[in-house]
């Protein structure tokens, strides 16, 4: 595996504790750090080109290094830019460094905000995504899927597979996961029975989500990756959104990603997994005191208004628990279903969806996308139309699927 | 006296404070202490987390943390002054924190400790630079003055 040679574009890091955990995240992915050298004279000249004329020398810096970079002063080949959590100044300059980087070469950029808190395994996905995307350029460029390939996605809810075979997808396969090899097993075997297919018959497959190293270690994929590339491409492939710019918001039953890509290729992305208050697992609850299946949960939001009941937490303990108590005071079902549709949405816009770019279109996924009340809910705090494809909760697998492409014998 | 430099990490302005006789207080000896020290737990400067709570004996948990970081450090040093030099819009060169907010708070805390300090701007021409070096020896003079 080749050294990735990543541009550390940061301000604040080394005073924040956490410069040898990025470090740490890097050097596991056999990437180095390098740092682009400019000369003092540089860094007015280069604030004046990107425009943003922020107070702060170490966000000056950034600019000089970013000219640097993109003028191939600096032998890199991808770029994490990071500044502190919580400072606007930080914020606005790492979106438009990000933007300047983005509009004048190819180098595959990552950002983040931290705090003292970070460690490095925060940040492996992230690296293991920004160095895929770096060593992986011609894998991420295919868009179509060609022969016969499947894809595992195996989350920590669902075990979710699908067979493809030229452009199309043939058999599905959705199962609860329990013992993730086992799960997988049985969602790719009703995925090759739907398919009409024998397993010797796929050409190459892919595995993603949570569970994916066990599975690269016990059913020997063609490859193992993350969900955030992989989810990526599954989404542009899915929306056919495959040009510029897009938005994935991926809500699933214990975590929740936001991604911002480009030409299906991640950028930027939070991802959630803190408070299941967030989660798909607060709407199964909810749904499960309501009496309603989580299929009827989204129907039955639609017909309500979450403004007739008052919740005082976004929490699966005591939010539930005002849902309950409004239940009892003789509130509508269909109101305090979409309360709890409402809880999630308001939830992953105020943690997640504030720390990227929002560009339209976006494009909902996971098995969250399926409740149509959480989908609303969510398009009115957005102020944008959602595309959910179809097979949107497929999402990982059919990335995978897509790109075992390239692996093919 | 201990005198508070601005920026912290300005050698002409350490340089100065040492040459009339007074003791400076600037970051260069902080990052020494932390960087030659028995253990280097956090490259480079060896600024850690737990530093970076320290940093909330001056500022809120809703500071982001490369504010509270520099804090940790800079800020005792403004706490040990019995007086400070300030350099407002200097060169790059001259010396630098890096964060814009920082800057701000400690110009603020300096003024807030009621210390005796001399605000300058930054020269930029051979006159200005002469008028500037006689302000600084005629402000730690009259230090000496009210103290003897």
């Amino acid at each position: 595996m080749d050294e990735i040679k990543i541009a550390l574009l940061s301000c604040g890091a080394e005073y924040s504790g956490v410069y040898p955990e990025i470090e740490k995240a890097i050097n596991k992915f056999n990437a180095k750090i390098i740092h682009p050298f400019v000369e003092t004279s540089d860094i007015d000249d280069a604030v004046e080109e990107i425009g943003m004329d922020v107070a702060s020398p170490d966000l000056r810096l950034m600019a000089a290094k970013a000219k640097s970079l993109v003028e191939k002063n600096a032998d890199a080949d991808a770029v994490f830019i990071c500044t502190c959590f919580r400072c606007a100044e930080g914020a606005l300059m790492r979106n438009e460094v990000r933007r300047y980087i983005a509009e004048r070469s190819n180098i595959p950029i990552i950002s983040y905000s931290f705090t003292e808190r970070t460690t490095a395994a925060t940040l492996y996905t992230r690296m293991e995504a920004l160095t895929t995307t770096a060593r992986r350029k011609a894998l991420l460029a295919i868009k179509k899927q060609e022969g016969l390939t499947a894809g595992i996605d195996s989350g920590s809810t669902t075990t979710k597979a699908v067979v493809m075979q030229d452009n199309e997808i043939i058999g599905h396969g959705w199962v609860p996961t329990t013992q993730v090899i086992e799960s997988a097993s049985k969602a790719f075997s009703l995925a090759l029975e739907e398919a009409g297919i024998k397993q010797n018959e796929i050409e190459a497959f892919g595995a993603t989500g949570y569970g994916r190293l066990l599975i690269g270690e016990n059913m020997h994929p063609n490859f193992v990756q993350e969900e955030i590339t992989v989810n990526s491409k599954g989404a542009a492939f899915l929306a056919d959104k495959q040009e510029g710019m897009a938005t994935v918001i991926d809500i699933g039953g214990m975590d929740n990603k936001a991604i911002s890509m480009m030409n299906g290729i991640p950028g930027s992305f939070t991802m959630g997994g803190i408070c299941a208050g967030a989660s798909g697992r607060f709407l199964e609850i909810a749904s499960r005191r309501l009496g309603v299946s989580i299929e009827e949960l989204g129907p039955l939001a639609l017909k309500g208004d979450y403004r007739n009941v008052e919740m005082n937490s976004y929490c699966i303990v005591f939010g539930i628990q005002s849902l309950v108590n409004m239940l009892s005071q003789g509130a509508e079902p269909a109101d305090v279903a979409s309360a709890a549709c409402h809880s999630v949405s308001e939830q992953i816009f105020e943690q997640q969806l504030q720390e990227i770019d929002i560009k339209e279109p976006v494009i909902m996924v996971g098995g969250c996308s399926l409740i149509s009340g959480l989908v609303k809910i969510m398009e009115d705090l957005l102020r944008v139309k959602i595309i959910v494809p179809k097979d949107s909760q497929y999402i990982g697998a059919v990335g995978a699927s897509l790109l075992a492409s390239g692996f093919r014998r | 006296m201990k005198i508070f430099i601005f920026p912290p990490t300005s050698l002409i302005l350490s340089d100065l404070v040492e040459r009339f006789g007074h003791d400076p207080l600037a970051m260069m000896k902080v990052v020494r202490e932390r960087v030659t020290g028995p253990s280097l737990d956090s490259p480079p400067i060896n600024v850690t987390p737990n530093d970076v709570k320290d940093g909330l004996k001056y500022v809120a948990v809703e500071v982001p943390s490369g504010v509270r970081g520099r804090l940790a450090l800079m800020a005792p040093l403004v706490e040990k002054a019995d007086a400070a030099i300030m350099v407002k819009n200097a060169d790059y060169t001259f010396g630098c924190v890096g964060c814009a907010r920082t800057n701000e708070y400690l110009r603020y805390f300096v003024k807030r400790r009621r210390i005796p300090y001399i605000e300058l701007e930054y020269p930029y021409t051979e006159e200005e630079a002469k008028e500037f070096v006689i302000s600084i020896k005629n402000f730690l003079s009259n230090l000496e003055n009210k103290n003897g």
